[in-house]
């Protein structure tokens, strides 16, 4: 292709440096004060070179790659240091000047490729933009250009795909073709923010592997930012660990993976060392029996499920999403009756709908939700939202309901100051211990955890797994546990069930699921977790292909 | 026990409700504490009025059509009455009559929209289509052709306008109550056995009383608008009451004479309004965001 020749020039050299930053400080206005971000760091990357940004949220990971386009999000400054790109200063550049640099020679990947596609308008209309307003080729040049990245990412009908809307494809095609939208004026930088986070682990491995391909192909340089290390360890040629805006360590990738210098990067890789020896349990509390579930009585999103829950034990239920593992809990709980089946708690059948229960029936099985932000009402404080089943369930009043409170508060590792908190002036991990104790308050028999880990931080998700790893040695409560993490599987559990497609895959204990010999899409969902192996992603590839 | 935890304690216990109160106040821009004066005087004025009006709201106290002068501030009407003690009396008339209006209103709209937004199903399709329907009609013609059927009193003057400006609340209720109610809080409440009026009033009421509250400062304002047009045209309240929309219509015909007579009761009107406006625009921004301080 012309174009591609044209860029192919002298200065496009393998190694040669592209950008340096230098002692930068970003800054973003809240609370009428301006607030570090980013406190002095420095960056090199050189052509065809990935490295890797990792660090828990709010350590300025997605700040510094966005400072690295010359951008800074509304409400944020540069207030010191420089962005050296191929020669041009960013930070002092005009915005017609970025303009002209973005989308053709750097472009941006975003977590969330379904927030970042304009539903309104087909793929390809998407795809090619940027190369057509940036003049590098006319739409028929850059129409087939688009197929034949298509077909690099191995989408599946690349010649007819970008026909299709964004909703027409699945989320792991739609980040692909968002990877193709980058790519489609050969930028010289791409920064991929989180591109895999909001995928599930069979799809990320298509996903992962045809980044990587590509960027190899043209020699793009790239920024890589992600918080988690397994699968920066697949991308990236270097790696830097970031927190509270300042570089904790710097190295190689292999380097760094054999040998972390500093305590905190130590303490990111020992997150993964979590482990609770399983249990087996024979006393079965709750036992679903070939339930089907539906919504609105079109889609079947549990089909014939089978599952035994021993009582003192973790259960945990893994699959992909759209596997059904949050209907079995909705099914069990009784928002969604299901439409065939029973299911039986401590030997009786537990009414289908909510509405028949009981309330002490009620009380014996809590729920701990994803999103502690939403699981909590913004304008209740802490006593009320702890105190309220203590009352309801129990008929604790007054002082000896904020006696209850307080007890509860320090079984869950916070102090009894927290008692006059609103959720907003506390932490994610803070806010998902209130939630927990919310459900121990109803003193239950079962919590159901649903994704309780997913939207927190490594070090904090450890923190909670061990909490609720105590309180069940201490109050003997059973955990069913849904989750798409197989390491927080392999930490926690006692039995796993497997899932997909709403059917039951495997249920055993933790040791004969995780162990050969493996159905099908046990083997194929396990094989797929990105492991802190370098090669692990090439040789999986490797054996895939053989197979 | 750690030092911040102390602090908290302290800082918590050392501020009452009122001191709080207190601070926001004295936080807020100028244009809010401007407005919030100019609201305060005028539920003073509507309060006091037979206390600090030098003339009955209907006594003929002099001459038609005087100029001002000591005895009377703003001159007097066609029939002789003291224009400065009848812009007081409007106060009262036009504030009480739309503040009960808006009060209907949101007792109506709002009861019906949150009760839509949680049981959803049929009884929310209805309401919304009615009130679809009668949001398609513009409120002022809508409003004088219900007077005309339904008799020019104040009652039925009260409860039309209602009706009508309670769509309005009927739809926001609903909407910022319905992405509530999805909230997994709400959820949880559920599983817990709640019954519908904790669901209601505990877990959802709290979360949308700031833009409702913002919404009533905005729909007194319309209402109160409404009401000085409707008496303007002659169908809202009917002499001998006095009413700011009313005075203006009586001595409309002075501006000829370049006589400031209807500038007074309509310059009454444009305060208030602007006045309701500031304050609103403060709370608003205020409680966008749930950053309570407390």
């Amino acid at each position: 292709m012309k174009s591609n020749e044209k860029r192919s020039d002298a200065k496009r050299v393998k190694g040669a440096p592209l950008v340096e930053i230098k002692g930068l400080k970003i800054e973003g206005f809240s609370d009428d004060k301006w607030h570090p971000i980013i406190k002095g760091l420095d960056l090199t990357l050189k052509r065809g070179e990935v490295v890797g940004l990792i660090g828990e949220s709010g350590a300025g990971k997605s700040t510094l790659g966005l400072a690295a386009m010359g951008y800074t999000k509304p409400g944020c400054r540069i207030s010191a240091g420089t962005v050296n790109f191929d020669g041009k200063e960013l930070t002092t550049a005009s915005q017609e000047e970025l303009r002209k640099l973005w989308g053709s020679r750097i472009s941006y990947v975003a977590q969330s490729a379904s927030a970042s596609f304009n539903p309104a308008h087909k793929l390809m209309e998407q795809v090619v933009e940027s190369a057509c307003n940036h003049g590098v080729m006319d739409r028929a040049a850059a129409e087939a250009d688009a197929k034949d990245l298509f077909k690099r990412l191995q989408l599946p009908n690349p010649d007819t795909i970008g026909g299709r809307f964004p909703h027409q494809v699945s989320g792991g095609q739609l980040q692909r073709a968002m990877t193709a939208m980058a790519m489609s004026c050969r930028p010289d930088l791409i920064i991929f923010d989180e591109p895999t986070t909001a995928l599930d682990v069979t799809t990320q491995v298509e996903v992962l592997a045809a980044m990587r391909r590509i960027v190899e192909e043209f020699d793009t340089a790239a920024i890589y930012i992600t918080h988690d290390l397994a699968v920066v360890a697949q991308m990236a040629h270097r790696i830097m660990v970031l927190r509270y805006g300042n570089l904790v360590e710097e190295a190689e990738t292999r380097a760094m993976l054999k040998q972390p210098t500093q305590d905190y990067t130590k303490t990111l890789w020992a997150v993964r060392k979590l482990q609770k020896e399983e249990s087996k349990g024979d006393d079965v509390v709750i036992s679903v029996n070939n339930v089907d579930g539906s919504y609105s009585g079109l889609v079947k999103v549990l089909d014939n499920v089978t599952v035994r829950i021993p009582r003192g034990k973790t259960v945990a239920v893994v699959g992909e999403s759209g596997s059904g593992k949050s209907t079995l809990a909705r099914a069990i709980t009784g928002l969604l009756p299901p439409s065939r089946g029973r299911i039986s708690f401590n030997g009786k059948d537990l009414p289908a709908k909510l509405a028949d229960r009981d309330r002490d029936t009620l009380r014996r099985i809590q729920m701990i939700y994803q999103s502690a932000d939403t699981a909590l009402n913004p304008r209740q404080t802490v006593r009320d939202i702890i105190g309220r089943p203590t009352e309801f369930y129990l008929g604790l009043k007054g002082a000896a309901k904020d006696r209850r409170v307080v007890e509860l508060l320090e079984a869950i590792e916070l102090d009894e100051s927290f008692i006059d908190r609103y959720p907003g002036e506390m932490s994610g991990g803070q806010k998902q211990r209130i939630s927990i104790a919310r459900a121990l308050a109803a003193e239950p028999e079962v919590i159901i955890c649903d994704e309780v880990t997913s939207a927190l931080d490594q070090i904090v998700q450890e923190e909670i797994l061990k909490l609720l790893m105590r309180l069940q040695e201490q109050t003997k409560v059973t955990y069913l546990f849904i989750t798409h993490d197989i390491a927080t599987v392999r930490a926690i559990s006692d039995e796993i069930v497997v899932m997909h497609k709403g059917k039951v895959v495997q249920q055993g204990l933790k040791s004969e699921v995780l162990n050969p010999p493996y159905p099908a899409y046990t083997e194929l969902l396990l094989s797929s977790v990105p492991q802190m192996d370098p090669d692990w992603l090439t040789n999986l590839l490797k054996k895939r292909a053989a197979a | 026990m750690t030092t911040e935890h102390v602090d908290i304690r302290a800082i918590r216990s050392r501020r009452t409700f009122g001191q709080n109160a207190w601070r926001l106040l004295k936080s807020a821009p100028f244009t809010a504490k401007f407005g919030m004066a100019v609201i305060a005087f005028y539920i003073f004025c509507a309060i006091f009025a037979p206390v600090i009006t030098p003339y009955g709201e209907a006594e003929i106290a002099g001459k038609a059509y005087q100029l001002s002068s000591w005895d009377h501030w703003f001159g007097t009407d066609q029939i002789g009455r003291d224009t400065l003690s009848r812009v007081i009396y409007g106060a009262r008339n036009t504030i009480g009559i739309a503040f009960l209006t808006v009060c209907i209103s949101f007792a109506i709209g709002g009861v019906l929209g949150i009760y839509a937004s949680v049981t959803r199903g049929v009884l929310d399709q209805i309401l919304s289509r009615i009130v679809d329907v009668l949001m398609s009609i513009p409120v002022l013609i809508f409003a004088l052709m219900l007077l005309t059927m339904f008799g020019k009193s104040i009652w039925s003057l009260i409860f039309i306008l209602a009706v009508l400006d309670s769509t309005r609340v009927f739809r926001l209720a609903r909407n910022t109550a319905l992405s509530v109610a999805v909230q997994d809080f709400v959820e949880a409440a559920r599983l817990r056995g709640e019954k519908l009026p904790w669901i209601v009033l505990r877990e959802i009421v709290p979360n949308i009383l700031p833009p409702l509250i913002a919404e009533f400062g905005l729909r007194f304002c319309f209402v109160f608008l409404t009401i000085s047009a409707l008496s303007f045209l002659g169908v809202g309240i009917q002499p001998p009451t006095a009413d700011w929309g009313s005075m203006v219509a009586e001595s409309k015909t002075l501006i000829t004479f370049g006589r400031p007579q209807p500038l007074i009761p309509a310059a009454a009107i444009a305060l208030l309004t602007v006045a309701v406006n500031f304050v609103v625009d403060w709370f608003l921004h205020k409680t966008s965001g749930l950053r309570d301080e407390k």
